[in-house]
């Protein structure tokens, strides 16, 4: 009798609910994952707003879930080349590796900024394939959700049709925010932004922001006294909008520079989580417009 | 008629035009938010048109082509295949004591064991190679490039190659590498947090077990991070030798279990197990050195825990570190007067560090490591294997700063009470890499 409730068991059709496993390497794409997916994906996030994407420890719990995953979506263009490789190697899992239907880079959707074919690694932590932060433009995050549409189709295509429906009820909701937000937005344009990193630049580039300075003289290595003396007698003269930084960066450099040149300095999401208003996509973009309105103003 | 019609459209205008104008902020955001949906409405209609657009396009490339994935190869041997890279690293060293009479009562070294080399002195040079084979296979090369006796050698210190396509979690893999005991053994030279390799590693496995063969690995399909490997290695480095039983002298088993604890903290717990045999093993003095014929088994246990405040690495971390090694060898010894004379017994050490990096660029660490052994009888009296009146020990403390992920300067200071005198070492070490680098493991 037990045998035969074994064999029932064994028999019987994997339920249905929570098909594809997500193992995403940032939260904004564990956020898309769950619009486009709903109850048919369970999405993992890697890391969190307040972590720096470029420098994580291949944790053994990061491991353990690249080896139970469907699919790794990861901004790509080298963000996460300190770690998500270690992953890969470690967890033994030939469904997610690079050129599988289970491995996707979000920056390969989209036409980077900044792409150089100049790698010396004198001028710092240089990304050759592009500036990898392009989740602040809402219009790449678009590109990416219909190519991850596609995608979640390829893996489970018994709800490939769950998918096209719910992405495009999501495109159009996103299309509509967009709308809304680049009318909202208007006033920004021309504004002159000094950033931390160089996180930002899609988001310049949608709004028609300035960028007037970077807080590192060199990218990824922490801002330096001399620099910020530099970009202070810089900024007095020719002036500056707004102060930008992410959650996960030291706020004191921006502060300081904030109170010698008397420019706003702002704290704004990068992903969702970033700031308390940043629940979600949606709430993300519609917290760094009212956060830069209110600064500007 | 017309002029009458002309009228009345200018009459609708004068009076609409200034309503129009003055309105209330409200109607003009109803009017803004309207004209929005409009244009939204729009976008949403050309999106989705693009979109389909763009689905019949890949579904006319993906019916014309076998190849269904555009994502390019990413990682680090894009540019270049293989990915290269260079690890450049080098010593100024002091002793109070002449290291060449440097030895720890007890425990005769053997291997690549021993102090650091005194003065300026080049470490070794790492070329390293590695990218996929094929889609099943990944391959890795280190060459160590050293002087030895004024002499430069090329040395193979890695060169295997990988399984990427096994299933239910298994992976293979053949050739020369690092073994996969203990927490230290695996890690490279250039990711180690103090100059040299603690006193247990020194004393048991001669630096850093190295050697060829099969390494399996199989990871549990779990949450909780469970991996169990076993290797089976050709013995011919130290504590094997002379690759015994027709070249299959050793084997070893290890499993490592971790986890998170909070959005902080991470951990890594693990245990290994070596068995090896050796035929005339050399330790001890290079020119005039036992030897040891018989079985060696090495248990080894650790705990890694690593923190950093909500997980964000780059500002400030601290990671704490322990392992423990116990050595049980049967046998017979020669050399130094010595016949075939037998020999049981136990020898084991440990270590524990910390290392904690309170700003970015700059780390402070402190290592404790310790050795201790039963005397293993009267026979050995006189012989490097007869111990101390106080067991083995070193405090040493460390200082580093990375201009970038790429470079590093290190100070470090070592109290030692291991050597026949105890003695000071101090010193400064660069570490330096170019071209690909691999990520580091936990």
């Amino acid at each position: 009798m037990k045998a035969l409730l074994v064999v029932a068991a064994l028999c019987l059709p994997a339920v249905s609910q929570a098909n594809v496993s997500i193992f995403a390497c940032e939260p904004e794409w564990a956020a898309l994952a769950d619009e486009l997916g709903g109850e048919h994906v369970s999405t993992y996030a890697a890391t969190t707003a307040l972590q720096d994407p470029h420098y994580i420890q291949a944790r053994p719990s990061l491991i353990a879930k690249v080896r139970n995953a469907d699919l790794v979506i990861c901004s790509g263009a080298e963000l996460e080349i300190g770690w998500l490789p270690a992953l890969l190697q470690k967890a033994n899992n030939p469904k997610v590796l690079p050129g599988k239907p289970g491995y996707m880079e979000a920056s390969a959707e989209v036409l980077r900024l900044g792409a150089t074919t100049n790698v010396d690694r004198a001028q710092g932590d240089i990304h050759p394939q592009g500036n990898p932060h392009i989740q602040t433009n809402p219009h790449n995050i678009a590109a990416v959700a219909a190519a991850m549409a596609r995608r979640l189709a390829q893996i489970d295509p018994q709800n490939a049709g769950v998918y096209e429906t719910r992405s495009e009820d999501f495109l159009k909701r996103w299309q509509l925010a967009i709308a809304a937000w680049e009318l909202k937005a208007a006033p920004l344009r021309g504004i002159r932004v000094v950033t931390h990193h160089k996180s930002w630049i899609y988001l310049e580039q949608w709004l028609g922001l300035q960028e007037a300075g970077n807080l590192e003289a060199i990218a990824g290595l922490p801002p330096t006294a001399t620099h910020l003396s530099q970009l202070t007698a810089l900024l007095l003269d020719n002036g500056a909008d707004v102060i930008i930084r992410s959650p996960y960066q030291d706020g004191k450099p921006s502060e300081w520079l904030s109170e010698r040149t008397h420019i706003p300095a702002v704290l704004l999401p990068l992903t969702v989580g970033g700031t308390s208003k940043a629940t979600d996509l949606f709430g993300m973009f519609d917290d760094i417009i009212d956060i830069l309105l209110g600064a500007t103003q | 008629m017309c002029i009458d019609l002309l009228k009345r459209a200018i009459l609708v205008l004068i009076v609409v035009f200034p309503a129009v104008a003055l309105a209330q902020p409200t109607e003009m955001e109803l009017l803004r938010t309207a004209v929005a949906e409009m244009r939204a409405d729009y976008d949403a209609r050309i999106a989705e048109l693009e979109r389909r657009l763009a689905v019949a396009e890949q579904n006319v490339q993906q019916a014309s082509s076998a190849a269904t994935i555009p994502t390019p190869a990413p990682g680090r041997t894009t540019s270049a295949n293989p990915g290269i890279g260079v690890i450049f690293s080098g010593t100024a060293w002091d002793h109070s004591n002449s290291p060449d009479e440097y030895a720890v009562a007890g425990f005769p070294y053997g291997g690549e064991a021993g102090p650091i080399e005194e003065g300026l002195a080049l470490g070794e040079t790492e070329i390293i190679m590695n990218a996929n084979v094929d889609d099943k296979f990944t391959a890795w090369l280190t060459l160590a490039l050293a002087l030895e006796d004024g002499e430069a050698v090329t040395e193979i210190e890695e060169a295997w190659v990988e399984t990427t396509a096994l299933p239910a979690g298994f992976s293979a893999r053949l050739g020369r590498f690092f073994s996969g005991i203990g927490y230290l053994n695996s890690k490279h030279v250039h990711t180690w947090d103090f100059v040299d390799q603690p006193l247990p590693y020194q004393a048991f496995l001669g630096g850093q077990l190295i050697d060829d063969g099969l390494q399996l690995r199989w990871l549990a399909p779990t949450d909780l991070y469970l991996e169990i490997g076993g290797e089976a290695m050709r013995g011919g480095q130290y504590p094997a030798a002379s690759a015994a039983h027709d070249g299959v002298g050793s084997y070893s088993l290890f499993a490592n279990v971790g986890g998170d604890a909070g959005s902080g903290s991470s951990w890594l717990a693990g245990l290994s197990y070596l068995d090896a045999t050796a035929i005339d093993r050399p330790s001890g003095d290079e020119d005039d050195p036992l030897l040891f014929t018989g079985d060696s088994k090495l248990l080894g246990a650790q705990f890694v825990w690593k923190w950093s405040p909500n997980g964000n690495w780059k500002e400030r971390n601290l990671i704490l570190q322990g392992e423990y090694l116990k050595k049980s060898e049967t046998g017979v010894y020669s050399g130094l007067g010595l016949v075939d004379t037998p020999y049981d017994g136990d020898q084991s050490g440990w270590y524990a560090q910390a290392i904690y990096q309170p700003i970015p660029r700059w780390r402070f660490g402190g290592r404790v490591d310790t050795l201790s052994a039963d005397n293993p009888g009267i026979l050995f009296d006189g012989t490097p294997l007869e111990t101390g009146s106080s067991d083995p020990r070193r405090f040493s403390l460390m200082a580093d700063w990375s201009n970038s992920e790429f470079s590093r300067l290190r100070l470090q200071f070592t109290r030692d009470k291991a050597g026949m005198t105890d003695e000071n070492q101090w010193g400064l070490q660069y570490i330096h890499s170019i071209g690909a680098h691999g990520a580091h493991t936990f």
